[in-house]
């Protein structure tokens, strides 16, 4: 702004504000790039190291399909899903976390913490635990259940002004409900079914199989580029809703469609891996400060995300002398900067 | 002119004073027979139903220490003592609820939505794992200390920056060190399966756990609870009208402050401790209290007790015929009627203006 001339000059404004757009995309594109090629660096790591750690040319060889003598048990059928179905579910968490938390202006307002996951993970561990469903029947169970949480908070919270910031009381009041749901189920499993159950608290990749990438790789496919494509009617809601209505965007019909595609993202993400904590809540923040403001953070958040459960997981599994759970390594790493997060937006005095 | 303003004074008072009197009476009366009712009822119900001839036998059998021979009679004794542990953690639930309401100026303050519930937790997974703590008798005094630590943390965190605490403030800090707090008991416990079976027992609030021995440990602090929060309770009020005019009132704010928050945190970790973590009590009885007898803490919280008391007894009583042939936590129950009331306050309040 200071090295604008004294006289107005169109021409010199619109070239800098031109190229204030052209510097904030590279330096968009620039993370994305860094991010993707990280998540693919974190990827091999999780599939090579282990108790025996494999060379590039067994995991290509087992790839390939041909048979590796010891590596294509512990490669193909236990590290490849479990690298997959770590990457997927922190994309979803992180694209779904972002766009809660654009929409409804508040970076504390993600699915985890607003009810939406615990609805998901409530049905879950009552089809697995009590019901004995399949994984296929019970991923739907809690998708129902995740969208049937989201509209109720969300129609709870309609009408009158300050629907935000009701919007996230509710959500938590629910939330506080349905988690009453998993701890009861879980008390009333039969003992060998805790380790299970406590799955359903906390979030892990543990037995992660061929059979749950597939459903969860396909939400992703389907429904992460069209939060992508939604994105940018989404900054327009960032502005209020009467400003987005001016710019044109159907601001009801908006919402909604991002608040389905988001709420089943979080839901097959949690039917898979359980809620792991904070990384829907994390990923957006953080790569807020990466990219700087301006540009749709979904797909940046995305890649955040899986590199949020990826690396966990590697520290959850190697770091200690017991093997964590993935949510356990995400809600203590992410547990500090929350409560920064928290006092920082109140000293703003945001997030009414 | 002055005549004429206290004829209009008078006019408008004398009339709202005798309905308030006559409503407060009622409400009074309403409420201890209530309790009554939720108590026969507790008595009454389970998987076995038993008739009044059967509860006053059960009961005046009891008082004379004999067993009854027929067992219906043996029915009501067992659930005798669950019976008072419930009516005693409902009123202290709902006392502390309306205490730390009154305290912050915020209508949502609950110790289940503040995150005291999973401190106290905290402390007790701790001593499990880590002291190898089994008597009731230690946990009560590690959740008593882990509870007193969170609420002090959630406040300062909720409070933090222009305006005090809101209510969306102090929630989402409730929230957030639950998820915390909760990461490091899953952390804590996940290596060690018997710590796990035994706390997993200890994750929801019930009173059917009830042991003489446990509840005489923690009667002095809800007696002592209590009798702060009734001599509180008129500083409360002059407290509501604002910090001003209640330092001009003569009242010592930072002192009533105080008083009612350590009396607010005791009530409700004794009760944690005791019967594990029961929420939303606390959040919906002062508000149902504020709507028969309006806000005056006097009549608020001797109510609050009575009306805890009825909605946690008649809350264990309604687990144990929902869960037949076992039975439901109060603690379930109660989560389950209290959300809807937290989204009618949420509704009815208007955020930025608490």
């Amino acid at each position: 702004m200071t090295t604008l001339p004294a006289t107005p000059d169109i021409a010199a404004r619109t070239a800098l504000v031109r190229a204030g757009r052209i510097r904030r995309s590279r330096r968009r594109v620039l993370v994305m790039v860094v991010l993707a090629v990280a998540v693919l660096a974190l990827l091999s790591a999780v599939i090579m190291i282990g108790n025996t750690i494999y060379p590039v040319s067994d995991v290509l060889a087992v790839i390939r399909g041909e048979s590796v003598p010891g590596a294509s048990f512990t490669v193909g059928t236990l590290r490849i899903p479990r690298a997959l179905v770590g990457a997927l579910a922190g994309l979803a968490f992180g694209a779904a976390g972002t766009t809660f938390q654009t929409m409804l202006r508040n970076p504390l307002a993600s699915p985890d913490v607003i009810g939406i996951s615990a609805g998901a993970s409530a049905a879950a561990v009552v089809c697995l635990v009590v019901l004995r469903w399949s994984g296929t029947a019970t991923m739907f169970a809690a998708l129902i259940a995740g969208v049937a949480t989201a509209a109720a908070i969300y129609f709870a919270a309609r009408g009158g002004e300050s629907t935000g910031g009701r919007l996230i009381l509710i959500g938590i009041g629910i939330g506080a409900m349905l988690d009453s749901v998993v701890s009861y189920t879980i008390q009333r499993a039969a003992e060998w079914d805790v380790a299970v159950a406590m799955r359903w608290l906390t979030g892990s990749l543990n037995g992660s199989r061929w059979e749950d990438v597939l459903p969860l790789g396909i939400a992703v496919a389907v429904l992460l580029p069209a939060l992508a494509l939604l994105s940018r009617q989404l900054k327009a809601l960032e502005l209020g809703d009467a400003a987005a209505t001016s710019l044109g965007v159907r601001v009801d019909h908006v919402r909604i469609l991002l608040i389905l595609a988001a709420v089943a993202l979080t839901c097959f993400a949690t039917a898979t891996t359980g809620p792991i904590a904070f990384v829907a809540f994390l990923a957006g923040p953080i790569v807020s400060r990466l990219v700087g403001h301006g540009s749709s953070l979904t797909i940046p958040a995305a890649l955040m995300g899986a590199c949020l459960v990826l690396t966990s997981d590697l520290i959850g599994q190697f770091a200690f002398d017991t093997r964590f759970p993935v949510g356990v390594i995400t809600g203590i790493l992410g547990a500090p900067y929350l409560l920064f997060l928290l006092i920082r937006t109140s000293r703003r005095g945001g997030s009414s | 002119m002055t005549s004429v303003h206290t004829t209009v004074d008078d006019r408008r008072r004398a009339p709202a004073t005798s309905v308030g009197a006559r409503r407060r009476a009622l409400s009074i009366a309403g409420l201890i027979a209530g309790v009554i009712i939720a108590i026969l009822l507790s008595l009454a119900f389970g998987s076995r139903t038993v008739s009044m001839a059967e509860i006053i036998d059960g009961v005046t059998s009891w008082v004379q220490g004999q067993t009854p021979s027929h067992i219906g009679a043996i029915a009501v004794q067992a659930r005798i003592p669950r019976t008072v542990l419930a009516i005693m953690a409902g009123a202290a639930l709902a006392l502390s609820g309306a205490l730390m309401q009154a305290i912050t100026r915020n209508p949502i303050a609950d110790p289940g939505i503040l995150g005291v519930n999973t401190g106290a937790a905290l402390a007790v997974v701790c001593g499990i794992a880590f002291f190898g703590i089994t008597s009731p008798y230690e946990y009560l005094w590690l959740a008593l200390g882990g509870a007193i630590l969170t609420s002090i943390f959630v406040y300062n965190v909720g409070s933090v920056g222009p305006g005090g605490s809101t209510p969306i403030k102090l929630a989402l800090a409730g929230a957030a060190t639950t998820a915390a707090l909760g990461s490091l008991v899953s952390a804590v416990l996940l290596p060690r399966t018997a710590a796990m079976d035994t706390f997993r027992f200890w994750q929801i609030g019930g009173v059917g756990g009830a042991d003489w021995g446990t509840m005489a440990v923690i009667a002095p602090l809800l007696v002592a609870g209590t009798l702060v929060a009734f001599i509180c309770a008129p500083g409360l009020n002059a407290l509501a009208l604002g910090d001003d005019v209640a330092v001009g009132l003569g009242v010592r704010i930072g002192r009533t402050r105080l008083l009612a928050a350590v009396a607010g945190v005791v009530l409700c970790a004794a009760v944690t401790a005791v019967a594990g973590p029961i929420a939303f009590v606390g959040l919906m009885v002062p508000h149902v209290v504020r709507m028969l007898v309006g806000p005056d803490q006097r009549w608020m919280m001797p109510l609050s007790a009575l009306g805890g008391a009825i909605l946690l007894t008649l809350a264990d009583t309604i687990g144990r015929l929902i869960g037949y042939p076992g039975e439901t936590e109060a603690g379930i129950v109660t989560a389950f009627v209290g959300a809807p009331v937290l989204v009618i306050i949420a509704r009815r309040s208007r955020m930025r203006a608490l």
